[in-house]
């Protein structure tokens, strides 16, 4: 087996040095009944490199990439153009196969990235304070919701209805333990009146922006309306790439952000892993979730970074902590971090800009198919149709043709019958006038 | 000792360093001292092309961004060598020995980063139509029938995104088939050497917290704990082999108590590793486990995630699994994403879903990397890696226990080999010194100052990767510093480390004075 | 005239009147190393005997400071918020945590004496 270095001579000579005769006298506290044959074990042997790669490359091609042809897939997971360098470094050992920067002397390259990307993230966002990242967008707004309860030591929590529905379920899940969550209802490319629904037992308020349809709000007067009954507003990205164009949740007055970071340095990988950017206000630090990188001296008094308030976290405050997490997205935290130092100031405002008008573009041509309809009149680079016939055939249909058309708005909310017709489609900048070109003459030919 | 003036100088009595150059640069071969980005970057600048283009009739509804973001602007040769000068001040497991006990840092084959790279899995959008992600879905259900079938196990939830978020799911599970029962059962078992997540997770999950003390040989007091068993007792958290790195061998008979009493059995999975391919959870009557697959299955730590722990589960606990699920059909493979979608499937007529534990359906990085690992050991190699990995534990056991103090050494351990600080009594030496110590011969500390059921403890796992000689000259180390500690030569370990990229560094004005961010007002400072 | 008595989780007590005055003892305020962080109670809130007050956390370790004795909230020592060392540095003077009023007289005389701590603190 090439990964085990130890030969048979080596786990005899071992053996002797710990005085067994054999393997199974060190497992001797294992009760007899519950040690079993391999041949219980009905999987295959060891095989070599190539046939596992044979094997696995097999599947893979049984997939379509989203790079194989017209895509405009979005909801929650975007693609995009991730520069070469992001895989190159992410992949150097030192990065790769460490562990938790438990010991700060030698882990000054992953502390001092992460203090880059809680500063990052902090700008990107408009907030005081962020932490080092937790596991993806949906988990981080179940965490905001859950910081919000305790900071209010309210329960109630009001997700709006163009809160990715993923995300409302995840909420549901695991902070409607702490708390009533009220779900406003699904308004397709216009805002609910959310702001009737706030009252005096309100935790907080969670908005996402541009909505799961595409759709951009405005935040300032729901975050007023919050904030009159002492209540939060969490708002959330699921495409960060927006915050280069738009106003940032923090300028509109959002108290915690959640978002998801994948679009930038991390690819789709089919929903995992990405990367959670939580950011908050610094008077909320002490019951913000996660791993937090902080600057300070060693002893000759060189500037440094090391995790600090770790008093919030499980390891220390174990059934009192803010948060039960251990790990953070470390590898893609980094992934984002690099893809943003690459892009900076000027190629972030580009991308975005970019991204805009090749969504506005093709939002023009498909309205124009006799048939469909934009329904989101303010969007960035996603925008949601609505088609005369359902539209998840439509999407099978349109797949046979070589083309991912989108999202049926059924698939995330299948009990939402108004939703049946709807499509969302996201443009990045990735997507080419051929593209749009194959897109448009597809749609005409099914419907 | 004491600290010259020149930042690079030390000098401490008894300390044999050679005596080392002040450089101009403060650089100094190899380590190169780095800005943060902030302070390297500027206007005008950037690392990635794209044309420009001019928005005339932008559609954002008055939402436009007025002010600037303030990211610095860099080239793609200056970001280069930022993260390659940041990537040399960190330790790694394929630069080192790497004894992190509970953690297992073992090798990560790059086969599997390849696998994961292949667009087919890496380029995958998780909301693309069915027809077009039958490979991944196929490959989800292949790694499914791994897990079942290593752990001996009926069902698993993919979802969960990390060991935590394992625990998470597993207790939900247990608290949707307690209400189901419509019971009311708020205590959970933990013993207190148990994970710190054990206890935050079940505090998460809605549940108290009860402890339940060790014996003095490093087990489970299996009598108190059947004593603390009630009505009101929704399930039992043990870690096993456990944190002191040794095998629960009650587990059964524990196991049988905790389900007569009503309860639940949830095993932490972070020591599987210990006894895969031998010993099959499934058989000690355990209801709920999650699997670490950055840990067992060798997905890379990456700095500290991102992780992946699925949870395989009891046919007790099965129905109660979270959304997704994955079922097939004469069309092939398909994700179940909502509960309405159960009645087309006879076979899932019993399942009640508790919820959803994050959006789409978990890590298939994670997933891609872990199967690559499963195919290229099979079943035969997962073995073989489970009995290295208590081999080399052993030997490093019996290799240190007369120079250093091993609490429970009289019998075998599992996976990892628990010192305490007895034998650094008196020497004025503790384990923090003793660790850091380790820095300055090359090797990264072992997990310290836990379990907590010890004084000072010292945790070492060296996993399956170490070859002998390896394991020789870490083991010719830690005996010649245990000497030294003993022989009162205190100088190499006060204020270790002297030779790594940082010092001691000052965590408590970190956590008094907290800064956590780069501030534009603080440029002329960071200057020096 | 006041007196001070102590529990065994290692709070002071300093009662004058109806109001006592809390904190951490010497002992614990070692045991803990450097203290980086304080969170008192608010004014008013009414605490029973042996219910949690405040917390007190060091880089490694966080931990509950119990009302030794019940009452309501009259004053906590916000100076200690900006100047969390002083825990370390004065724990049982100006370190103090918090003070509560309408304290039962019967609460107080139950805890430890100066000696009977002493020798508490010999036997740990």
């Amino acid at each position: 087996m090439r990964y085990l270095p130890l030969s048979p001579d080596d786990r005899g000579v071992m053996l002797k040095k710990i005085g067994v005769p054999d393997m199974d006298a060190l497992f001797r506290d294992v009760p007899r009944s519950a040690v079993v044959p391999l041949s219980a074990f009905d999987l295959p042997d060891t095989q070599g490199e190539l046939e596992v790669d044979r094997a696995l490359s097999k599947l893979a091609a049984k997939n379509v990439a989203a790079g194989a042809g017209p895509f405009f897939c979005g909801a929650g997971a975007y693609k995009h153009h991730v520069p070469s360098a992001v895989d190159h470094l992410i992949q150097r050992s030192e990065f790769l196969t460490s562990y938790t920067p438990y010991q700060p002397e030698i882990a000054q390259g992953t502390l001092q990235y992460l203090f880059e990307f809680q500063t990052q993230v902090a700008l990107l966002t408009g907030m005081e304070v962020a932490n080092a990242s937790l596991y993806d967008g949906s988990t981080a707004t179940a965490e905001g919701v859950m910081m919000a309860q305790r900071l209010t030591r309210r329960g109630k929590a009001i997700l709006s209805g163009g809160l990715h529905p993923h995300y409302a379920e995840t909420v549901e899940t695991v902070a409607g333990l702490t708390g009533a969550i009220v779900r406003a209802p699904v308004t397709p490319g216009s805002a609910e009146d959310i702001i009737a629904l706030i009252d005096d037992d309100t935790a907080c308020v969670v908005v996402q922006s541009p909505d799961v349809f595409g759709l951009i709000r405005n935040l300032r007067p729901i975050a007023e309306a919050a904030h009159a009954k002492g209540a939060l507003l969490i708002a959330v990205v699921t495409e960060i790439v927006s915050l280069g164009l738009l106003e940032s949740p923090g300028a509109q007055g959002a108290d915690i952000v959640a978002a998801e970071g994948q679009s930038i340095g991390n690819g789709l990988n089919f929903g995992g892993p990405y990367v959670g950017l939580f950011a908050t206000r610094e008077k909320f630090l002490r019951q913000m979730p996660g791993r937090l990188t902080g600057e300070t001296t060693d002893v000759e008094g060189r500037r440094g970074y090391v995790l600090t308030l770790s008093t919030r976290e499980q390891h220390i405050r174990r059934e009192k902590a803010t948060s039960n997490i251990c790990t953070n997205s470390g590898l893609c935290t980094l992934a984002f971090t690099i893809h943003l130092s690459l892009l900076g100031e000027e190629g972030f405002a580009r991308l975005a800009r970019l991204n805009h008008a090749k969504a506005s573009a093709l939002a023009d041509r498909l309205s124009a198919i006799p048939g469909a309809q934009l329904v989101t009149p303010a969007f960035f680079n996603e925008f949601t149709l609505r088609l005369p016939k359902a539209a998840a055939p439509l999407v099978d249909a349109l797949a046979n043709k070589g083309v991912i058309a989108g999202v049926p708005a059924s698939r995330l909310m299948p009990h939402e019958k108004s939703a049946d017709n709807l499509l969302i489609v996201a443009a990045t900048e990735t997507a080419t006038d051929e593209d749009f070109a194959a897109f448009e003459r597809a749609l005409k030919e099914v419907l | 000792m004491e600290i010259d003036a020149n930042r690079r100088k030390v000098v401490a009595p008894g300390y044999h360093a050679p005596e080392e150059l002040t450089t101009i640069s403060g650089d100094r071969g190899l380590d190169h001292e780095e800005k943060l980005i902030f302070e390297i970057g500027r206007d005008g600048v950037t690392g990635v092309d794209f044309p420009e283009v001019q928005l005339s009739g932008a559609r954002l509804g008055g939402q436009q961004r007025k002010t600037a973001i303030g990211l610095p602007g860099l080239s793609e040769p200056e970001v280069i060598r930022h993260y390659v000068r940041l990537s040399r001040m960190n330790y790694a497991i394929d630069a080192g020995l790497y004894p992190l006990g509970s953690c297992t840092m073992k090798h990560n084959p790059r086969l599997n980063e390849k696998m994961a790279r292949l667009p087919g899995f890496g380029d995958l959008h998780p909301l693309a139509p069915r027809a077009t992600t039958q490979g991944a879905l196929a490959l989800i259900s292949q790694l499914m029938n791994w897990l079942t079938v290593l752990t001996g196990m009926p069902a698993v939830a993919m979802s969960p995104k990390a060991g935590a978020h394992g625990e998470l799911c597993g207790l939900l599970a247990i608290r949707a088939a307690i209400a189901a029962r419509g019971e009311n059962r708020p205590r959970i078992l933990v013993p207190e050497s148990a994970h710190g997540t054990n206890p935050a997770t079940a505090a998460f999950a809605g549940f108290t917290v009860d402890e339940v003390p060790a014996k003095p040989n490093g087990h489970v007091d299996a009598q108190a704990l059947k004593a603390k068993l009630g009505p009101d007792v929704a399930a039992i958290m043990l870690t096993n082999p456990n944190t002191c790195g040794l095998f629960e061998g009650e587990v059964v008979e524990i196991a049988k108590a905790v389900h007569e009493a009503g309860a639940y059995f949830y095993c932490d999975g972070a020591n599987f590793n210990a006894i895969a391919g031998r010993v099959r959870p499934g058989d000690l009557g355990i209801d709920a486990m999650h699997i670490n697959l950055h840990k067992t299955f060798s997905t890379p730590h990456g700095g500290g995630g991102p992780g992946a722990g699925p949870v395989v589960l009891s046919a007790a606990l099965a129905p109660f699994a979270p959304l997704p699920l994955l079922v097939a059909d004469k069309d092939g493979f398909k994700l179940i994403e909502d509960r309405d979608e159960l009645r087309l499937f006879s076979e899932l007529g019993g399942a009640k879903p508790f919820g959803r534990m994050s959006a789409f359906h978990g890590q298939m990085g994670m997933f891609v990397r872990a199967l690559a690992y499963m195919l290229s050991h099979g079943r035969d190699g997962v073995r073989q890696a489970s009995e290295d990995a208590v081999l080399s534990a052993n030997y490093i056991l019996a290799s240190l226990k007369d120079v250093m103090s091993a609490p429970f050494g009289d019998g075998p351990c599992m996976h990892e080999a628990l010192f305490d600080d007895t034998f650094l009594e008196g020497t004025g030496v503790t384990t923090l010194d003793f660790a850091k110590a380790m820095i300055d011969e090359g090797y990264h500390p072992m997990t310290m100052y836990f379990p907590l059921v010890v004084h000072g403890a010292m945790l070492i796992e060296p996993t399956e990767s170490e070859s002998k000689a390896s394991l020789d000259a870490f083991i010719h180390v830690l005996r010649e510093m245990a000497l030294e500690a003993k022989a009162g030569r205190k100088a190499r370990f006060e204020g270790a480390p002297r030779l790594a990229p940082r010092r001691r560094l000052d965590e408590t004005a970190a956590a008094r004075k907290p800064i956590l961010r780069w501030k534009r007002a603080e440029l002329p400072q960071a200057a020096e | 005239m006041s007196e001070t008595r102590f529990t065994d989780q290692h709070e002071w007590v300093r009662l004058e009147g109806d109001t006592a005055t809390v904190g951490i003892t010497k002992y614990a305020a070692e045991a803990l190393g450097d203290v980086v962080f304080v969170e008192l109670p608010a004014k008013g809130r009414k605490v029973g005997a042996g219910g949690e007050a405040a917390v007190v956390e060091s880089v490694k370790a966080a931990s509950e400071v119990y009302a030794p004795v019940g009452g309501e909230v009259s004053e906590a020592n916000s100076a200690l918020e900006a100047a969390p060392a002083t825990v370390n540095d004065d724990p049982e003077g100006a370190g103090w945590f918090f003070k509560l009023k309408g304290v039962a007289p019967g609460d107080f005389t139950k805890l430890m004496t100066q000696a009977a701590y002493a020798e508490f603190v010999k036997g740990l």
